[in-house]
């Protein structure tokens, strides 16, 4: 018999919070996927929305790569506010 | 030379507390530990649920069987999301299964212990329960990424488990004389069974250090057990019971209790499948799986049809 694909569980803990990933579990659809996510991680009230996605559907950045794919942002402290100079008298801003 | 470059860092990544994740590069040995000790563990929370099982139906209250149900399925929570934390390590969850029913695979002795009596739940949340959370609150801050979430997430629940037993226990000590004997004869079945769950002495222990260089563990097998019987001898005394130990005694000296032997060839007993419930446990397992054959494929057949019905809808 074949195996239950794996998806990925993300949950929404309340209204105004993005949704989060929880875990990963095992099912024969996308509306046991959300069943069991209910009763696999959310049995204290951790959720009031549930997304799930098929494992293999998700694309990840590979580790190795790590480097060249996020040294763009190394070097742009121009992008934060400190680094601005302005006058200490200035107090709103 | 190149890869002892990548050990290297790896164990730098390590001694700086910085977590490895799924794709990161790690030893072979590291993957292979982390996969035997995360689905170990999954196994025991699985199979941990069929003592307690045992006396869903027999609870005293309604209130009992309420928290034994929820404590129950919070084990069954605990498995699942260990079984998908080794997965992120490659190995896929009906290998796991299936060298849990073929025997291969090794769950907590403790397990393999039966439960006679209704004190048995309370001194299981007590002492099991206790025992496990003393382990796992190191694991929270293993090495790898996806075990130290899991445990994060079971030491949430795991509170409560212990709390209802140690209830259990101090609602009966304060009945008959007849419950408080039962009370009493649960401790002196379960307490050694229980401190032996920390596992072997530290020197018989050969795999300790290099989990312990990785973080894969954070404290000694003794050391634990040592914290373990410091905080129950305590329990015990305001419950009004007596550890079945006639050495445990204060050290002054050391600030610890100082304990009897363990009878560790009773407990390498269990571990080889000899214990009083290996076989039953097994057959339990077995017999859930292949009892549930139907309902797998019956869900996988209908979620196939959905899939095709879909299709041509659209
Ligand atoms: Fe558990
Ligand atoms: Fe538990």
């Amino acid at each position: 018999m074949k195996d239950w694909p794996l998806w990925e569980v993300f949950i929404r803990s309340k209204q105004g919070l993005n949704h989060i990933h929880a875990g990963s579990l095992h099912a024969a659809d996308a509306e046991m996927a959300i069943e069991n996510a209910r009763d696999v991680y959310t049995r204290r009230n951790e959720g009031i929305s549930i997304w799930v996605v098929e494992s293999k559907h998700v694309k990840a950045s590979n580790p190795e790569d790590q480097g060249a794919l996020f040294d763009p942002a190394d070097n742009k402290i121009y992008r934060h506010p400190t680094f601005y100079v302005l006058p200490d008298e200035l107090k709103h801003m | 030379m190149k890869d002892i470059n990548i050990e290297d860092q790896f164990q730098a990544k390590i001694d700086a507390e910085i977590k490895i994740e799924p794709k990161d590069w790690m030893p072979d040995e590291y993957r292979k530990t982390l996969i035997r000790q995360i689905s170990q563990h999954a196994h025991s929370e699985i199979v941990g649920m069929l003592p307690e099982g045992n006396w869903i139906t027999r609870a005293p209250t309604l209130r009992r069987k309420a928290a034994l149900l929820a404590k129950i399925q919070d084990e069954a929570g605990h498995g699942l999301y260990l079984y998908s934390a080794a997965e992120t390590l490659g190995v896929a969850r009906i290998d796991m299964l299936n060298d849990l029913h073929s025997g291969k695979a090794k769950y907590s002795s403790i397990f393999n212990y039966p439960t006679l009596t209704w004190a048995d739940m309370g001194t299981i949340g007590w002492l099991v329960d206790g025992a496990a959370i003393m382990n796992q609150i190191p694991l929270c801050r293993c090495s790898y990424g996806p075990y130290s979430r899991a445990m994060i997430r079971v030491c949430k629940e795991e509170s409560f488990h212990q709390r209802q037993g140690y209830e259990i226990l101090l609602t009966m000590m304060k009945g008959t004389d007849a419950q408080k004997r039962m009370v009493q004869d649960a401790l002196n079945r379960w307490w050694w069974p229980a401190i032996s769950m920390f596992g072997p002495n530290d020197a018989e222990s050969p795999h300790s250090k290099q989990s312990m260089a990785w973080k894969i563990k954070r404290f000694s097998n003794d050391d634990l057990r040592q914290k373990f019987i410091d905080v129950t001898a305590e329990q015990a005394k305001i419950l009004g019971v007596t550890i079945p130990d006639p050495e445990l005694k204060w050290n002054e000296e050391r600030g610890h209790y100082d304990f009897g032997q363990i009878n560790w060839d009773e407990f390498w007993e269990v571990v080889k499948g000899n214990g009083p419930c290996n076989r039953e446990r097994l057959e339990a397992r077995r017999q859930a799986w292949e009892e549930g054959a139907w309902v797998r494929e019956a869900a996988t057949v209908y979620a196939e049809k959905k899939a095709r019905k879909n299709q041509e809808a659209a």
